[in-house]
């Protein structure tokens, strides 16, 4: 099949991966990966970013597929239930919100920067190196490390889900996509 | 498999993700995300070839036989 200019966007996802571990203030690029699915679903009522433009999508296709590093089975049942679905999507608000206040103890000055990226939300990774001092407050720094945990996070985790279900397991439980569909529903499918 | 049946591809709707890797394997443009919603299949267009059944992430598409 004929290849489009957004069947090569993984290499923009693979490229903020990949700069995050040089400096962390890149990780504020990603709420581009935040907003574009939401803006898209509301304004047109479509999952167009998931669709065509996720490049996290297309990097799992890719390894999976092309790489091979898919076992390709199917996903259990139970990870593609609604409550497990809606139930992720709570958690991921929950972890996001923690996330935001503790960026807001740093802004307040009520906590000092923390340079560390927290993979699944319990593994304190060092990362000093991806920083060093702006003339920025170091509340900006604070949530750049937070997104990017996020970001890493929910990479290793598709990664994971990849290698022992499909290639694209992530889509069935991925909070943006959940959360786009749901915008898609409440707009009841109309133009 | 009688004759006047085809395979063609049924989605559930109600567990679909609407995430569209269907549509992207599709050599048939033969089936299409309904406004972010679910996917949809068009039995008109659907040769039965069952690439979609592999792909969807949700195992959600089984190919099915119709009267034709």
């Amino acid at each position: 099949m004929k290849k489009r200019w957004y069947d090569y966007l993984w290499i923009v996802e693979l490229t903020y991966l990949v700069l995050g571990f040089f400096n962390i203030l890149f990780a504020w690029l990603g709420l581009l990966f935040f907003f574009i699915p939401l803006i898209i679903a509301a304004v047109w009522g479509t999952k167009g970013y998931c669709n065509r433009y996720c490049g996290r999508g297309q990097i799992f296709g890719l390894l999976g597929g092309r790489f091979g590093l898919s076992r390709k089975k199917d996903i259990p049942r139970w990870m593609k239930s609604k409550w497990f679905r809606y139930g992720f999507l709570i958690f991921f608000f929950i972890m996001f919100f923690q996330m935001l206040w503790s960026t807001y103890l740093v802004f307040a000055g009520v906590r000092d920067l923390r340079q560390a990226v927290t993979l699944l939300w319990t593994f304190k990774l060092p990362w000093h190196w991806a920083y060093h001092g702006t003339l920025l407050h170091p509340g900006v720094a604070q949530f750049a490390f937070g997104f990017y945990s996020v970001m890493l996070t929910s990479t290793v985790l598709g990664l994971v889900t990849m290698v022992l279900f499909k290639p694209r397991s992530w889509c069935v439980y991925c909070p943006m996509g959940t959360m786009t569909q749901l915008i898609c529903k409440a707009r009841g499918g109309r133009d | 498999m009688g004759t006047g049946n085809k395979r063609k591809a049924a989605v559930d709707t109600n567990a679909c993700v609407a995430c569209g890797c269907c549509v992207k394997v599709c050599p048939m443009s033969a089936i299409q995300v309904w406004r972010g919603i679910r996917a949809e299949v068009d039995e008109a267009r659907c040769v039965g070839c069952g690439r979609c059944v592999r792909e969807c992430p949700a195992s959600v598409i089984v190919l099915r036989e119709v009267q034709v």
